[in-house]
């Protein structure tokens, strides 16, 4: 998680994170609060009532160069969900030290649509086209660890095809990340009403077909999609880590130090 | 020279290399800052803490610099050197061809210099494509298909004006084609994103090597899917490599997917100099061994002969280099040793 909490949240405050947690970085399918992407949360005005405070979110990718498409599907995702908070009456959202900063800022906290803004340099883009890829990759990503953690288990490839949800909710995962992935799964599950009923089955394709026979040239197309996220996540990691940082070489070793020109930049703390 | 614990001399093409200022003085606005700074991001997000650069050297470095990290500290005998102009971004281009040849005058037969030209230029390009054979003699180019041109932010490898320009480096002999298609530093253009121009251009010219910088990804898939069906189409190890460090395991499914599909014969060595430094991926490299449930699921193995045609062989094919040649005129000129 983002960072450990210094001191005690307002419980509002800890309400607006756990909003945040919802929200994904599309391309990675992590949350932005995991990623340390959200820079600053503050509360402006009363916070008992309807509609009545106004949230500010800043957040900060981890390049200059992050694609606005991304970008702003996060911002709108970050509005939505705070906003889904009955005391908030509005999300003021702002990307910080990007190449469309200014531009994202002004259309998103107006409702504007992603195409106020880039109609000139990405005509025809359509950003509902690009969240349901998203959505796809998510789906087969963390239905490739649910399978391979059964596999470990000692389900036989066949059986593991064939299982129900029902089967599947009964299912122990003692290893946490396996079973956190498996709540994730089986939320996307639902969502996008792939399984909704006890006897449906468990691990269908996205387009809702059985797998079917050859379960190895399936897993081979799971294993692609999950090395190309990975690929994202670490890069995005690694920059998001050392963007800012500068390499001090007076010692024996060389260590990463704060650049001494960076620009104001805090982590928020829950 | 990379010489391995056993004593057997491997000899390394360094597939991608670069001589770049992209130093405060020659930065026209703040992409151009923007730009290094995500570069030496990616320089300190995956290096050995060792290995780490100050900014200000890794912004501008020296041609004896460039030469002692790759030859003498280094393990390259011979690096291709990209020419990358950015000149939307930098007053004086990124890596001009210019820059990249004097370096080249001054350390004679280690570095085969590549141009670039951008389709967008139309006539200019062509044009632009003859001055650089008729004076550099340059064998290859590179593409840098989401590069900004005034109010365009990105091309296609299939549009007409691309495919004039092939047309004429195929005429003249300029085949060696390197082509970014990795992670996105300048997205804006979603088609600069994707790899699968690629696919018709490889096929409409089967005369020219494709060489796809960073195997396109994080569309590796994607990638691999092109370069099985098409004979022409190699995969640049730049910027995948480095993850040998700082994920190894990572990187051992990256290489086991690019030897599953595409084979050993298609696989270049690349440090992306001055990103990363040729001596600890080498080493690494040399010493990598796939883990064993990865390799047993793709069926694949990383031989010594094979880590030895990634790093060398197979560049040399394409590019004509003659090892033999090379090692006898090596070691009539030793080396220099580069100024401090």
């Amino acid at each position: 998680m983002q960072s450990a909490p210094a001191t005690r949240l307002s419980p509002q405050l800890a309400e607006v994170w756990a909003r945040l947690d919802l929200v994904m970085d599309p391309e990675l399918d992590e949350p932005v609060t995991d990623m340390g992407f959200i820079e600053a949360v503050s509360i402006t005005g009363p916070t008992t009532g309807h509609n009545i405070s106004t949230v500010e979110v800043s957040f900060r990718l981890p390049t200059y160069w992050c694609s606005p498409n991304f970008a702003f599907l996060m911002a709108q995702g970050i509005k939505r969900e705070v906003e889904a908070l009955d005391w908030v009456g509005q999300a003021i959202v702002r990307l910080q030290d990007h190449m469309a900063a200014e531009e994202m800022n002004a259309v998103i906290n107006t409702g504007g649509a992603f195409s106020d803004v880039f109609a000139e340099l990405m005509p025809g883009e359509n950003l509902d086209a690009l969240r349901e890829k998203f959505d796809q990759k998510a789906f087969q990503r963390r239905q490739e660890v649910v399978i391979k953690a059964l596999i470990r288990q000692g389900y036989p490839s066949d059986e593991v095809v064939r299982l129900t949800l029902a089967d599947l909710s009964l299912i122990l995962f003692e290893d946490a990340e396996e079973d956190r992935q498996r709540g994730r799964y089986a939320a996307l599950l639902l969502s996008k009403k792939l399984a909704r009923r006890a006897g449906d089955l468990a691990f269908p394709t996205y387009q809702g077909k059985p797998i079917g026979d050859d379960f190895k040239t399936y897993m081979g197309l799971l294993r692609s999609v999950r090395i190309n996220m990975e690929f994202s996540g670490s890069l995005c990691r690694g920059l998001g880590r050392s963007r800012y940082m500068e390499a001090d070489i007076s010692g024996d070793v060389p260590i990463l130090v704060m650049a001494a020109q960076s620009p104001p930049f805090h982590h928020a703390c829950r | 020279m990379f010489v391995t614990p056993e004593g057997k001399e491997i000899f390394v093409v360094d597939g991608h290399t670069h001589f770049w200022d992209g130093s405060p003085e020659n930065q026209k606005n703040i992409h151009g800052k923007q730009f290094i700074d995500c570069f030496y991001a990616y320089h300190t997000g995956l290096s050995p803490k060792e290995e780490l650069w100050e900014k200000s050297k890794f912004e501008k470095y020296s041609a004896d610099d460039l030469y002692n990290d790759l030859f003498i500290d280094g393990p390259d005998d011979i690096a291709i050197l990209n020419s990358t102009y950015l000149s939307d971004f930098y007053k004086n281009g990124f890596n001009s061809i210019e820059r990249n040849h004097l370096v080249a005058k001054k350390y004679p037969n280690r570095f085969i210099v590549n141009g670039a030209f951008d389709p967008r230029d139309g006539q200019k390009a062509l044009e632009y494509i003859h001055f650089m054979k008729e004076t550099y003699d340059i064998t290859g180019v590179k593409m840098y298909t989401a590069e900004w041109n005034g109010e365009s932010k990105g091309w296609r490898l299939n549009d007409p004006a691309a495919y004039k320009c092939f047309e004429l480096c195929e005429k003249l002999g300029i085949k060696n084609i390197h082509v970014h298609k990795g992670p996105t530093i300048i997205p804006l253009n979603k088609d600069a994103f994707d790899v699968h121009d690629v696919d018709y251009a490889a096929t409409d010219f089967q005369g020219l090597n494709w060489i796809i910088e960073h195997c396109g990804l994080p569309r590796l898939d994607d990638f691999c899917w092109i370069a099985t069906q098409e004979t022409n189409v190699y995969a640049g190890l730049a910027v995948a490599l480095p993850f040998i460090h700082a994920r190894p395991r990572y990187f051992g499914e990256i290489i086991a997917e690019l030897l599953f599909w595409i084979g050993p014969e298609k696989i270049l060595f690349g440090s992306d100099y001055a990103i990363w430094t040729p001596k600890w991926l080498v080493e690494k490299f040399w010493a990598y061994q796939i883990p064993e449930d990865i390799a047993s699921e793709r069926g694949v193995q990383l031989t010594d002969e094979i880590k030895e045609k990634i790093l060398g062989l197979n560049a040399a094919r394409l590019y004509n280099i003659d090892i033999a040649a090379r090692k006898a005129d090596f070691a009539l000129h030793p080396m220099l040793i580069a100024a401090e």
